[in-house]
């Protein structure tokens, strides 16, 4: 279980200016500082944003790993829809408290 | 010398990021609602603002999450977020660590709050602060309640904050007002942003505006999370100022859901002198 990593990596890129760049130039050498997992490796790296949001990243912290690999609202909302559609339900953390599924 | 002035009022960043894509008439009704209260604020010559919101990652994580936070900077700064995007220009913002230190001292007695000596506001702070101190000339002291990561602060507990604060504010020899920022149904960032259940909005305010306690401790959170969305646990916010102002009944003065600002949006006063 890494969710915690992958929010914590997010949260860097996000209020980290230093760190953001570091990941823009390299960004396996950036995702060897964490703790994750293949499944959150890949979806990070693709990245999968649909698949970042059921493994249960808040959204919050996803919008702007979003925005900072271009996707505009609507694409980014598509990309939760999908990524429900793909994978099934939210799987851990706030999302999951219910059915993971939102108003679908 | 004490509490001057307590109020709510919505803090979602499209209020200025999307600001003219909501209908004018309405929007025009918000901004009125909102200079009102900046107006109320002046009026009561406050010389400190004490903001209660619930931030969204920007300063706290999950490494070490603080339930509640009051902010003791020598100043701070905002937005955190691209002021592009927000369309609120990037600031300094007057703080007051002189008085943050002996509200903490005086609120610590009772609640285990943490203290911050850096800060960085985002929308939750940066949206109330840009219409009601739009010259950044009063000093802030920011509170936060973790409203976003499990395990969220208690909404008992929330009420205990409010009353520390009340406690605090009137041992203190300035001007202060309270406001608290956020907290009706919402679905932020997620599949379903956008849905807005006013009803369950409207009936927040209506025990708000009345310091009904005993309802608005009972909501539990997987219903408010079903009902009015993972947004809406930000209602933390509105119940500490309605603790730290229990005496005086409230007044609605705006509360309207406006879709493309993703929520309800209200404005209340909930002290007057
Ligand atoms: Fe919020």
């Amino acid at each position: 279980m890494s969710l915690y990593y992958v929010q914590k990596l997010l949260y860097h890129l996000n209020r980290d200016p230093a760190q953001k760049q570091r990941f823009d130039d390299n960004k396996d050498i950036v995702l060897a500082e964490y703790s994750l997992t293949e499944e959150e490796l890949h979806a990070l790296k693709k990245p999968d944003i649909g698949l970042l949001y059921v493994l249960g990243v808040n959204g919050q912290i996803l919008m702007h790993y979003a925005t900072m690999n271009g996707y505009d609202w609507p694409q980014y909302i598509q990309s939760m829809r999908d990524g429900v559609t793909e994978h099934g339900p939210v799987r851990e953390g706030l999302y999951a408290m219910i059915d993971g599924k939102g108003a679908l | 010398m004490s509490l001057v002035y307590a109020g709510t009022c919505c803090h979602s960043p499209a209020i200025t990021s999307r600001g003219e894509m909501a209908d004018p008439i309405v929007r025009a009704q918000l901004l009125a609602a909102f200079e009102r209260q900046r107006q109320a604020i002046e009026d009561a010559e406050a010389d400190a603002i004490i903001m209660v919101s619930s931030e969204h990652f920007a300063n706290f994580f999950m490494d070490n999450m603080p339930t509640f936070s009051i902010g003791m900077a020598d100043e701070y700064e905002g937005p955190i977020e691209d002021p592009n995007w927000l369309k609120i220009p990037r600031t300094t913002i007057p703080a007051n660590p002189d008085l943050s230190l002996r509200i903490i001292k005086d609120v610590i007695q009772t609640v285990d709050v943490c203290f911050s000596q850096e800060w960085k506001f985002d929308h939750g702070m940066a949206v109330p602060l840009h219409f009601l101190t739009p010259n950044y000339e009063t000093a802030i002291i920011p509170v936060n309640i973790n409203c976003q990561a499990l395990p969220i602060s208690p909404l008992q507990r929330c009420w205990e904050l409010g009353k520390a604060l009340r406690k605090a504010i009137d041992a203190a020899p300035e001007r202060i007002a309270l406001i608290g920022t956020g907290g009706t149904s919402h679905w932020p960032c997620t599949p379903d942003s956008g849905k807005i259940n006013n009803e369950w909005d409207r009936e927040l305010i209506d025990h708000l505006i009345n310091k009904r306690k005993d309802a608005l401790l009972a909501y539990c959170d997987e219903k408010v999370y079903q009902d009015a969305g993972p947004g809406a646990f930000e209602m933390r916010t509105s119940v500490c100022i309605a603790a730290a102002s229990e005496e005086q009944s409230g007044e609605v003065w705006f509360c309207e859901p406006i879709p493309i600002y993703a929520t309800t949006c209200c404005i209340t006063t909930l002290f007057q002198l």
